[in-house]
């Protein structure tokens, strides 16, 4: 599948889920992707990283980060790593998982909220700017677009360096032009 | 009719046949025959990783004597793409400073990772991402391609050329002019990845393929 689809199209291509050895990332290379995406495997074995990124570079290996807030209200806020969807909490703490991460060699962070995910209520604003402050990689907020305005908060207010949408698009409430022209209008740059 | 991607042991090279047999009606090759690289028409040199490890991979694989020899008879169009840009410099900062090919006078710099973009955040290195390319001389490479068109980057390194003649385009990042397209005679070199970089990416493969220097 990964190189039928990287025949077809000609833009940066991320293959994740089940990424768990050098091996597997030489194929999806092979099969044309340009990055890889490692999650799991990074929290049960941080080395895994440091290994990946040492052996393929840094600009092909994406961590997917999956956090979940913790903190009670009132408290300062504070979120874990969760693996399994979001089922099994890990004690890691998140701001400080991202930054061994980086410090691994991860060249990117996916950020997904599981509070948010799939509720369409827009992004966890407050860890995707705890993360994008701590670390010197771009950051990709996931987890809860709803609306365009979600996607533009995304980025002026949580500092994103850009944001993932899934449902929006796949059930045709929005294009993909539509969402970027509508980025572009509130003054962030992109390419239409 | 052939187009020759150069393989010796270096980059995406599926991405870039890809791409060009989007584009071309040509038979796309990967090779690192020399046989079949003198006899392509045209000739992709990719290139992807440290530069140290691409020219010892193009030593080892017995094709640095060919490459010098397509870049000095402009027999035939080559395209550089990335490091394949990078090695046609004099020489490297990377790997501690690594002679290149030096086909083109100039040299090959780390970006400055202490710059501050416009919202006093550090930018970021490697450069990584959509990005501006300014025409600064007219190419058939350009054709039916805006100024200014954003194609796709990956890397830390970049070319500063010192024939402005040779700068056939520009990218502002960190405080430097990168040297992204340059070129002399039948070669043309691109620190960007057209084969990511969409419709103006394939557009510059479809110039290329079409290309008569």
């Amino acid at each position: 599948m990964v190189s039928r689809i990287a025949g077809e199209v000609f833009i940066p291509l991320t293959v994740g889920g089940g990424i768990r050895t050098c091996e597997d990332i030489r194929t999806m290379l092979n099969a044309g992707a340009d990055k890889v995406s490692i999650n799991t495997a990074a929290v049960f074995n941080p080395d895994f990283v440091r290994e990946a990124a040492d052996r393929f570079g840094s600009q092909c290996i994406v961590v997917a980060i999956d956090a979940k807030c913790v903190s009670e209200d009132g408290e300062t806020p504070r979120w874990e790593i969760f693996t399994h969807g979001g089922r099994k909490p890990t004690g890691l703490d998140a701001v400080e998982w991202a930054k061994k991460m980086v410090e691994l060699g991860a060249g990117e962070l996916l950020l997904t909220s599981m509070d948010r995910d799939g509720t369409k209520a827009g992004f966890d604003l407050g860890v995707t700017r705890a993360i994008s402050d701590a670390v010197s990689v771009p950051v990709i907020a996931s987890g809860g677009v709803g609306t365009l305005d979600h996607l533009v908060d995304g980025v002026l207010k949580g500092g994103a360096d850009a944001v993932l949408a899934a449902s929006i698009f796949h059930f045709a409430e929005y294009t993909i032009p539509q969402a970027k022209a509508y980025m572009a209008e509130r003054g962030i740059e992109m390419r239409l | 009719m052939t187009i020759a991607v150069i393989d010796y042991g270096m980059g995406n090279l599926h991405s870039v046949a890809k791409a060009l047999e989007h584009v071309a009606d040509e038979n796309i090759v990967i090779t690192s025959d020399p046989r079949a690289i003198r006899g392509a028409t045209r000739v992709v040199l990719p290139g992807q990783g440290a530069i140290r490890d691409c020219m010892g991979e193009l030593e080892r694989a017995e094709l640095r004597g060919l490459v010098d020899e397509l870049l000095s008879n402009h027999s035939k169009p080559l395209l550089g793409i990335c490091v394949g840009q990078q090695m046609l410099m004099e020489r490297s900062e990377e790997n501690g400073g690594i002679d290149c090919l030096g086909y083109l006078k100039g040299a090959v710099k780390r970006f400055d990772d202490k710059q501050l973009d416009e919202h006093a955040q550090r930018l970021k290195v490697p450069h990584m991402g959509w990005n501006h390319v300014s025409h600064i001389q007219g190419h058939a490479l350009w054709d039916g391609i805006e100024d200014k068109a954003r194609f796709y980057f990956v890397h830390s390194y970049y070319v500063s050329a010192s024939e402005r003649s040779q700068v056939f385009g520009a990218t502002h990042y960190a405080g430097a002019e990168a040297h992204v397209a340059i070129g002399k005679g039948s070669i043309f070199a691109v620190q960007f990845h057209p084969e990511k970089s969409a419709a103006a990416g394939l557009k510059l493969l479809e110039n290329f393929v079409r290309w008569q220097p």
